[in-house]
């Protein structure tokens, strides 16, 4: 079956006076219908500038270099990089929603909640404003919340739960296939945090459609993902199902974000922070751009930068060269990382 | 009445009892925190949680006595701070530093790190001479891991990582010798990557320096990996409802709200967090500082709540029978002798 998404070989640079950053490198992924895809990495990785992309959001400064965002529906496949502004405009919303990371900064500060849905609903063609009313409160409670009361409501006298409840209703409005959330449940509290995942799982299952969430918070993607893709300096360096990226990574950079965070349940295991920081992604080194932090580099490491290549699986793929160590290191075992090197 | 935990030896360095704060804020008054009592010994290190709004960065604003409480008296050394005066509260002034979340925020930008670490070892006299306070900073930015020293002297914090800097803003903080750290969300705003790297420099500075840390966070995680060998206290709505070692909190928690953020908290471990077992609390919605319910103020979310007696009594942070070193504020679990995490079960 086609992909709903396909991002082939995407590159993308910002221009600053230093000279052009690299922010996102000969990225490559597909998305299946109802498929959910969590992309982590650490700030500077390059995925929110990926994800923005894919709505062509992205600031002025930035410039896609090469590459195709392929987005296929029931009737055509489009290139977003190439669409014209009114198809554009239909593809923004009705195929495909965002929800940004700061719900509080997405409102109008001004209007009420019912003219943020009406506002939207107009800007997207629909003129019938009952029909607007109606489907905003069919949304509202989708999302578990009060329509009467909340519809009324400005967006300073909700909650930070409710605001993100009521983002989600919004980017639901017209019936996108696919859904990108950039950090949707970063600084909500945890009861707050869990309902809003229980509802992402639930409005899932109900309604079929796919999302591409952008996180340095592995626990979400441990909830939600059906894949996953780790993310350093701009570039792939692991793609694979959530279970084999949890529990048989093989790139050392996906292992050390594994090692980074702890846990409250099961052991502690060996946590441990990431040494080093990130490269600078104007003047990038030759050859594999983990080296500096990295526990397995050796000499053959910077000749050259690697190659995404299939590892235990076809559908399992690393950006490094000791991908075999790093099997040996953490086994095959479903058993958290941090605790397999704790008890090795 | 506070236990100090009987691990740590010695009578508690630091002690807030019955301690209370309000705010006025428009539409009347609220209680930020309402008659919390913490006793913190030598070198232990202890957690403070909740969510937004449970009164954990105001407790420790009186912590670090930054914020005189409305009533109830913070003891240092067997002393009460707020009736001290000039030098013995200057004396406590420097014993009890606090970290902020924000080192963006609270680094001045026009100083350089040399500036920023000298000011206050010139101000408190903490050197003999230029040469003296030059070879201070340097051995700071050795201990918070700044290596070499000299790459930082001159840096501004704009040429500093979050990490980076939040380590500066430790440096700051033990130029003065501090006997206390209150470190409030201090890795909440750096990368996930470089979180422990933070929390083992804490932990360093309490093994190493004797120094007491007391971190506030919301994220549990955090909390059981700091405090691994010392306690977590759990907040809701300005009350301290569990006291507990920090293994014993999140493996049985004793308190229905902290037995319902543990079971709430999704996992970096696919496995265990899609087949956790959830605590079903009555309502979401979380009561108003301003209009706080009768009794125990969790009891019209908790699952346990018994009408008549959670709504009528305010529970007392209370030793549970029976187990290792663990306080907890609810009725219904004092009453059985049992965590909560069990009695939901």
């Amino acid at each position: 079956m086609t992909p709903i998404l396909s991002v082939r070989d995407l590159s993308i640079d910002y221009r600053t006076s230093r000279g052009p950053v690299h922010a996102v490198r000969n990225v490559s992924f597909d998305i299946a219908k109802g498929e959910t895809v969590a992309i982590i990495g650490e700030s500077g990785s390059g995925k929110t500038t990926l994800a923005i992309s894919l709505i062509r959001l992205s600031p002025r400064s930035a410039r896609i270099t090469k590459g195709q965002i392929l987005y296929t529906n029931d009737r055509e496949t489009v290139d977003i990089r190439t669409l014209p502004d009114d198809e554009l405009r239909h593809y923004r919303w009705s195929e495909c929603a965002m929800v940004f990371q700061a719900a509080l900064n997405s409102f109008n500060p001004v209007i009420n909640v019912w003219e943020q849905f009406a506002d939207t609903g107009r800007a997207h063609g629909m003129k019938d404003t009952k029909e607007i009313h109606a489907r905003a409160q069919e949304l509202l409670d989708l999302v578990h919340l009060d329509p009467e009361r909340v519809l009324k409501a400005y967006p300073h006298e909700l909650s930070g739960g409710m605001k993100q409840r009521v983002l989600i209703a919004l980017s639901l409005m017209l019936e996108p296939q696919l859904i990108i959330l950039d950090e949707p449940t970063t600084a909500l509290d945890i009861l707050t945090q869990r309902s809003i995942i229980d509802l992402l799982g639930t409005l899932r299952k109900k309604l079929g459609f796919s999302m591409v969430f952008i996180s340095h918070d592995l626990s979400i993607a441990a909830e939600l993902a059906d894949r996953m893709i780790t993310m350093y300096a701009g570039t792939v360096v692991e793609r694979a199902s959530v279970t084999d990226l949890f529990y048989r990574p093989r790139h050392p950079y996906s292992v050390g974000l594994l090692r980074a965070v702890p846990r409250v349940s099961g052991a502690m295991g060996a946590v441990e922070s990431i040494p080093g920081s990130p490269p600078d992604l104007i003047r990038l080194p030759p050859g594999c751009t983990y080296i500096p932090r990295c526990p397995l580099a050796i000499a053959a490491c910077a000749e050259r930068e690697p190659d995404l290549v299939p590892v235990d699986t076809p559908e399992h793929e690393a950006r490094c060269i000791r991908w075999k160590t790093v099997a040996e290191q953490v086994g095959t075992a479903e058993v958290a990382v941090a605790e397999k090197i704790a008890t090795a | 009445m506070s236990i100090i935990d009987p691990t740590v030896r010695g009578t508690p360095l630091i002690e807030l009892d019955h301690v209370s704060r309000a705010f006025k804020v428009p539409g009347g008054s609220i209680t930020a925190v309402d008659s919390v009592s913490l006793a913190i010994a030598a070198s232990e290190a202890l957690c403070i949680v909740g969510e937004s709004g449970c009164g954990k960065t105001t407790t420790g604003r009186m912590l670090a006595g930054i914020l005189r409480p409305t009533s109830g008296r913070l003891i240092y050394e067997g002393q009460d701070v707020w009736q001290k005066k000039g030098h013995d509260l200057s004396a406590f002034r420097q014993a009890v530093q606090l970290v902020h979340q924000d080192p963006y925020a609270s680094l001045n930008p026009t100083r350089t790190v040399f500036q920023t670490l000298s000011a206050p070892i010139y101000r408190h006299k903490k050197a003999k001479g230029n040469r003296d306070a030059t070879n201070r900073v340097r051995h700071l930015l050795d201990v918070v891991g700044l290596t070499p020293p000299d790459d930082f002297l001159s840096k501004y914090p704009h040429q500093l990582s979050g990490g980076q800097r939040q380590r500066v803003a430790i440096a700051r903080a033990l130029t003065v010798d501090p006997r206390v750290i209150v470190a409030d969300e201090a890795v909440s705003m750096v990368d996930v990557s470089i979180r422990i790297s933070l929390l083992n420099l804490l932990l360093g500075l309490r093994s190493e320096m004797g120094v007491s840390i007391v971190l506030i966070t919301h994220d549990l995680a955090v909390a059981r990996y700091f405090a691994r060998e010392g306690r977590i206290g759990v907040m809701y709505l300005g009350r301290m409802v569990e006291l507990a070692r920090s293994e014993a909190l999140v493996s049985d928690p004793a308190h229905p709200y902290s037995a319902a953020l543990i079971a709430a908290i999704p996992e970096a471990d696919p496995r265990i967090t899609r087949s956790k077992d959830r605590v079903t609390l009555k309502t979401a919605d979380v009561p108003s500082l301003l209009a706080l319910p009768p009794g125990c103020t969790f009891h019209p979310r908790c699952p346990l709540a018994e009408p008549g007696l959670c709504d009528v009594l305010v529970p007392e942070l209370l030793p549970l029978a029976g187990r290792e070193v663990r306080e907890v504020a609810c009725h219904v679990a004092i009453r059985e002798r049992q965590p909560a995490a069990e009695l939901l079960a």
